[in-house]
C-alpha cells in the first residue's frame, strides 16, 4: 500500500473554500435563485392561541384571477397526510377545518401570486373563522392540567436521572447529611435564533416528482417529512440545500413546515413557488430556544465538597411536541454540570403550551441547564469565601470520575486544561470603582464559569442514525465528498475537504465538497448536536482512506507501486470509472447506554470549557458593558483554527446576548416584538474584543482527534457575564436575560450592598 | 420628477459603471431593483427594515440601505454593489482580507459589511479597531462575533496586505 502522506492540511487555517463566492456576491441563497416564471407564496395564519377552525372565507369581492388558495383539503385529496414528521406526528402542516389551532400564527392556509406583492395581498382577503377557547400560556398553567393540550397532564416528556440513591427518599436522605444547603430558582428566557438570512424554501415538480431547495440545515429531514405529506416514496422528492444565510439550530426542524407549503403550492399553481418570510414573521412564527425554570439544589458538606445535587427542570414545549424530548434530554443529561458528586437526582420536564413550538437552538437545552448550576457553584463558593475559580478546579472532574449518569471518564478530558488555561489568561482584576465618560459611577465585576457539551447524539442516537458518507474519485479524475452535513457558516465544507485531503495527500482546493441534494449524497444524519465535524468528518476520513487504499492497490497492479494518490489519481479515473467509497458510522469500544434507566455513556465523549467575563455597569444607566471575555475550550483538535476561533467567537456573543441584552416578549401567545428593532441581538457596539484559547485534547475516535465544538461556546458565557454583575453589585441575579430594567429594579438592595462593602 | 397618478417614472442610474435607465412605479426600493431587475441579489435583504444593514450598498459613495432607498429618489445616482468590487477579475484588498481572515462565515452580512467597510475607508483610511466598530455599527452579523470581521478590516487599514486599500 503506498505511504499516504502526513496530515498536511490539518490544524491550519485554511481558508474557506466558499469564500470567495460570498465576499463577491456569487453565493446564491434561497431567495437569489432565478426561478424563471415562478410565483410568490404566503401564509395564511391563526390571530389565536387556542381554538378550532370552523371555516376558512374567501373574500367574494376579491378578484381570485392569478391565485392560488391551498387549505388542508388539498393534502389529503392527492393522497398525503396533513403532517409535518419528526418525532411524533402530532403537527399538521395546516389547520384542518374542525381541526384545532394549537398556537398564534400557527398556519391555516397558503395563497401564492405572480408577485409578491399581489401574494401579500391576497393574503389579507383570506379570513379564518376561529372559536376561541381558554390558552395555557406558561408552564405552570400547562402542569395544572385544566386545559388539556396534549395527554392528561400535558407533559411531552419527563426523564429522571439518579445516581447514588434508590429513590426519593435515599436522596432526601443524602441531601439531609449536607452540612448546608443552597437553593435556587433559575428561570431562563426564549431566544430567537436571529440568523441574518430570513428562513425561506422555493418548489417546483416535474413529471409527478418534487424538488425542493433552500435554506436548512438537515436536507433528510425535510425528505422524510416530505414523504409524508405528499404520500410518495423516496425518489417522489428531492431536497436540495442552497447556500445558507446561518442557523443555529433555527433551520434544524422548521424548514419542513416551509417546504410542506411551498410544495402545496407549487404542486396546485403548476409551476415554481417561491415561499421566504419577511422578517416580522420568522420571530413571530419559527422555533426559538425553550424557555425553562430550573429549581435546584446543591448540598456541601463543611469543607466544600458536593455532597448531592438536586435539579428539577421545566421547560416550555409550546404547541407540538417537535425535537422537545430531544432539547429536554440534553438539558438534564448536563445540569449536574461537570462537578464530582457521589448523589445527584435530576428530574426534567417538557410541557405542552399555547405558543409556538419552541425548538432546537445552539446549545439544545444545556445552556437552560448551565446557568443554573454556575450560578449556585457562584453561591456557594461566596458562602465559603473562597476563590470561584479555585473552587471550581478543586470541584471538577478528572479522568476516572463519573458523571451524574455514570459515565466514567477515561479519554479527552480537558478539565483542568481549560480551567488552567483561564487562570493563567485572567490577569489582575480591573479596579472595582471607576467613573464614565460621562461622570456615572461604574461598578467592576469578575465572573467565571465551567462547563461541559456532549459531541454528537445522545446515548445510542449515533448508532440509531448510522450515518454514511461517500469519498469518490469520479470518472473525471477529480475527488468528491459526498454528505448530508450543510455548511450553514460554520465552515463543514471546508473541513470536510481538509479532512479528505489530509487522508489522500492531496490540497483541500483539490477536493469537491458536494452541495447537498437527497438524490445526491447519503444521509450522513442531520447537521446538529456537535457532530459534523467529529462524526461525519471522521466518516469521511475513514472513506478517503479506504479510497487512498483502493487507488493505491490499483497502482500497485500496474507497476506505479508507492505513487502517490495525486498523481495516479487520473490514470486510474480513467482506467476504473468512478470509484466511490462509502462508510457507515460505528461506536468507540465500550460506549453502553440505558434509555430505560438513563443511565451509562451519554455521549461518546465531552468537550470541556471555561469562561471569564469582566463587567462595567453604569449606575445611571444600569447598561452592564463586557469589557473582557475569555473562553478556553477543549476541542480535541482544531482542524481549522480559524474556523473553530469563529465557531466560539460566533457562539460567545449569543450566549452574552442572551445573558445581558436579547429579549422575546410573549403577549397572549404572540411575540410581541417581532421585529429586529425590538427583538434586539447584540451589535459591533456590543462585542469586546472576544478572546479564544483552544486546548487540544484529543478524542482518540475523533478525525485526528476532533470533538464537538459549535454548541459549547453558548453554554457558559450568560452565567460568566450574569456571576460578573452579581459579584459587582453584590446581590443575586438568578435570571436569564440580566437587562438594564433587571437591574434598575433591584437599585435598593444593590445599592444598600454596595453602601456596605 | 414623481408622477402625480403613481404610474412609472424614469430613471437613470450608473451601477457598477453601467449606464442603466428604468421606468419604475414609484414606491420601487433600490434593493427591489437591485436584486430583481438587474439580478444583482449579492444585495440582501435580513429585515426590509432598515436594521440588519445586509442591503447596504453604496450611493454616490455614501454606504445607504437600499431597503429604504426609493429609486425615484436617486435618479442620476452612481451605485456600487459587491458585484463590482473586483477589478480586472481581482478581489478588492478588503474582499481578500475577509476570505483570509474568516470574516464571513454564512456569508449572508457579508456583502453589506464589504460596503460599510469599503466606505469607512475611504473616509477614514487607517481607522482604527473601535473607528471600525462605530463605522460598521449598522450592519448586523450573528455568525462571527465580529472579532474576525474588524481583523479583517483592521488588516487593510493597517496596510497588512500588499494592496493598499482603494
Ligand atoms: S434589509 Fe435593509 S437593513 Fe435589513
Ligand atoms: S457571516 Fe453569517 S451573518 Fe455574518
Amino acid at each position: 500500500m503506498a505511504e499516504l502522506q502526513p496530515a498536511g492540511p490539518v490544524g491550519r487555517p485554511v481558508p474557506r473554500v466558499d469564500g470567495v463566492a460570498k465576499v463577491t456576491g456569487a453565493a446564491h441563497y434561497v431567495d437569489d435563485l432565478d426561478l424563471p416564471g415562478a410565483w410568490h407564496g404566503a401564509t395564511v395564519r391563526s390571530t389565536v392561541a387556542h381554538g378550532v377552525l370552523d371555516a376558512v372565507d374567501l373574500d367574494p369581492d376579491y378578484d381570485w384571477t392569478d391565485v392560488v388558495v391551498v387549505t388542508a383539503a388539498d393534502i389529503a385529496a392527492a393522497g398525503g397526510r396533513n403532517v409535518v414528521t419528526l418525532i411524533e406526528e402530532d403537527q399538521p402542516a395546516l389547520v384542518p377545518l374542525g381541526g384545532r389551532v394549537m398556537h398564534v400564527d400557527e398556519a391555516i392556509a397558503l395563497v401564492a401570486a405572480p408577485t409578491r406583492a399581489r401574494a401579500l395581498e391576497a393574503r389579507r382577503h383570506v379570513r379564518p373563522r376561529i372559536s376561541a377557547r381558554p390558552a395555557v400560556l406558561d408552564t405552570d398553567a400547562a402542569l395544572r392540567a385544566e386545559v388539556k393540550l396534549y395527554g392528561d397532564d400535558n407533559v411531552f416528556k419527563r426523564f429522571v436521572i439518579r445516581k447514588g440513591h434508590g429513590d426519593d427518599a435515599a436522596f432526601e436522605d443524602a441531601m439531609a447529611g449536607a452540612d448546608r444547603i443552597i437553593e435556587g430558582v433559575y428561570p431562563t428566557a426564549a431566544q430567537e435564533q436571529m440568523y441574518i438570512e430570513p428562513q425561506g424554501m422555493a418548489a417546483h415538480w416535474e413529471d409527478g416528482r418534487c424538488f425542493l431547495v433552500g435554506s436548512m440545515q438537515c436536507p433528510y429531514y425535510v425528505h422524510k417529512a416530505m414523504k409524508a405529506l405528499l404520500g410518495c416514496d423516496g425518489d417522489g422528492v428531492v431536497v436540495t440545500q442552497a447556500v445558507t444565510g446561518g442557523g443555529f439550530g433555527g433551520k434544524e426542524e422548521y424548514p419542513s413546515m416551509i417546504a410542506a407549503h411551498v410544495a402545496l403550492l407549487a404542486r396546485k399553481a403548476g409551476r415554481p413557488v417561491k415561499l421566504i418570510y419577511d422578517r416580522g414573521e420568522d420571530i413571530a412564527a419559527t422555533t426559538k430556544r425553550h424557555p425553562c425554570v430550573t429549581r435546584h439544589r446543591l448540598g456541601l458538606a463543611a469543607d466544600g465538597a458536593i455532597v448531592a445535587i438536586d435539579a428539577d427542570v421545566v421547560m416550555d414545549g409550546g404547541a407540538y411536541l417537535t425535537l422537545s424530548p430531544v432539547v429536554l434530554s440534553r438539558g438534564v443529561l448536563h445540569a449536574a454540570g461537570p462537578y464530582r458528586c457521589p448523589v445527584v437526582r435530576i428530574v426534567g420536564r417538557v410541557v405542552a403550551t399555547n405558543h409556538p413550538p419552541h425548538g432546537a437552538f445552539r446549545g439544545f437545552g444545556a445552556p437552560q441547564t448551565t446557568f443554573p448550576y454556575e450560578r449556585q457553584i457562584d453561591k456557594a463558593a461566596r458562602l465559603l469565601g473562597v476563590d470561584p475559580l479555585a473552587y471550581r478546579q478543586r470541584l471538577a472532574l478528572r479522568p476516572g470520575d463519573t458523571t451524574a449518569t455514570g459515565q466514567e471518564l477515561t479519554f479527552s478530558v480537558g478539565s483542568e486544561a481549560v480551567l488552567e488555561a483561564i487562570a493563567r489568561a485572567a490577569g489582575p482584576r480591573p479596579a472595582r470603582d471607576a467613573v464614565s465618560a460621562g461622570g456615572a459611577p461604574v461598578r467592576r465585576g469578575r465572573g467565571v464559569c465551567f462547563y461541559f457539551h456532549g459531541s454528537g447524539f445522545t446515548g445510542a442516537g449515533e448508532q440509531r442514525i448510522a450515518g454514511r458518507a461517500t469519498v469518490a474519485l469520479t470518472a473525471a479524475g477529480d475527488v468528491e465528498v459526498r454528505s448530508s452535513s450543510t455548511d450553514i457558516g460554520q465552515g463543514a465544507a471546508t473541513i470536510f475537504a481538509q479532512i479528505a485531503g489530509a487522508s489522500l495527500g492531496l490540497a483541500p482546493e483539490r477536493v469537491r465538497v458536494v452541495d447537498p441534494s437527497t438524490d445526491k449524497v447519503p444521509d450522513s444524519g442531520p447537521t446538529v448536536a456537535s457532530r459534523t465535524c467529529m462524526v461525519v468528518g471522521g466518516l469521511v476520513e475513514r472513506a478517503a482512506r479506504a479510497l487512498g487504499t483502493r487507488i493505491a492497490a490499483w497502482a500497485g497492479e500496474h507497476g506505479r507501486g508507492g505513487a502517490p494518490f495525486a498523481e495516479v489519481a487520473a490514470a486510474a479515473a480513467a482506467a476504473l470509472g468512478e470509484v466511490a467509497e462509502t462508510v457507515q458510522y460505528e461506536p468507540p469500544p465500550g460506549i453502553e447506554w440505558d434509555d430505560a434507566t438513563y443511565t451509562g455513556a451519554a455521549y461518546p465523549v465531552f468537550g470541556w470549557a471555561a469562561c471569564l467575563v469582566d463587567v462595567a455597569i453604569d449606575l445611571d444607566t444600569c447598561e452592564v458593558t463586557v469589557e473582557r471575555c475569555v473562553q478556553a475550550v477543549d476541542v480535541g483538535k482544531a482542524i481549522n483554527p480559524m474556523i473553530v476561533k469563529g465557531q466560539i467567537e460566533g457562539g460567545t456573543l449569543q450566549a452574552l446576548g442572551w445573558g445581558l441584552l436579547e429579549n422575546v416578549l410573549y403577549q397572549d401567545g404572540k411575540v410581541a416584538n417581532a421585529s429586529m428593532t425590538n427583538c434586539i441581538v447584540p451589535t459591533f457596539a456590543d462585542a469586546p474584543d472576544l478572546e479564544t484559547v483552544l486546548v487540544e485534547v484529543p478524542y482518540p475516535y475523533g478525525p485526528h482527534g476532533a470533538k464537538g465544538v459549535g454548541e459549547i461556546p453558548m453554554d457558559g458565557p450568560a452565567a460568566a457575564a450574569i456571576n460578573a454583575v452579581v459579584d459587582a453589585l453584590g446581590v443575586d441575579f438568578d435570571v436569564v436575560p440580566v437587562l438594564p430594567e433587571t437591574i434598575a429594579a433591584r437599585r435598593d438592595a444593590w445599592d444598600a450592598a454596595r453602601r456596605k462593602s | 420628477m414623481r408622477s402625480s397618478d403613481g404610474s412609472l417614472i424614469e430613471v437613470h442610474l450608473t451601477v457598477n459603471g453601467d449606464a442603466v435607465r428604468r421606468a419604475v412605479p414609484p414606491e420601487r426600493t433600490l434593493a427591489e431593483l437591485l436584486r430583481e431587475d438587474l439580478l444583482l441579489t449579492g444585495c440582501k435583504q435580513g429585515c426590509d427594515q432598515g436594521d440588519c444593514g445586509a442591503c447596504t450598498v453604496l450611493v454616490d459613495g455614501r454606504a445607504q440601505l437600499a431597503c429604504l432607498t426609493l429609486v425615484v429618489a436617486i435618479d442620476g445616482a452612481t451605485i456600487e454593489t459587491v458585484e463590482g468590487l473586483q477589478q480586472r477579475g481581482r478581489l478588492h484588498p478588503l474582499q481578500a482580507a475577509f476570505v483570509a481572515h474568516g470574516a464571513a462565515q454564512c456569508g449572508f452580512c457579508t456583502p453589506g459589511m464589504l460596503l460599510s467597510a469599503v466606505a469607512l475607508l475611504r473616509a477614514s483610511p487607517r481607522a482604527s479597531r473601535d473607528e471600525i466598530r462605530a463605522g460598521l455599527a449598522g450592519n448586523l452579523c450573528r455568525c462571527t462575533g465580529y472579532v474576525k470581521i474588524i481583523d479583517a478590516v483592521e488588516a487593510v487599514a493597517r496596510g497588512d496586505d500588499e494592496e493598499p486599500a482603494p
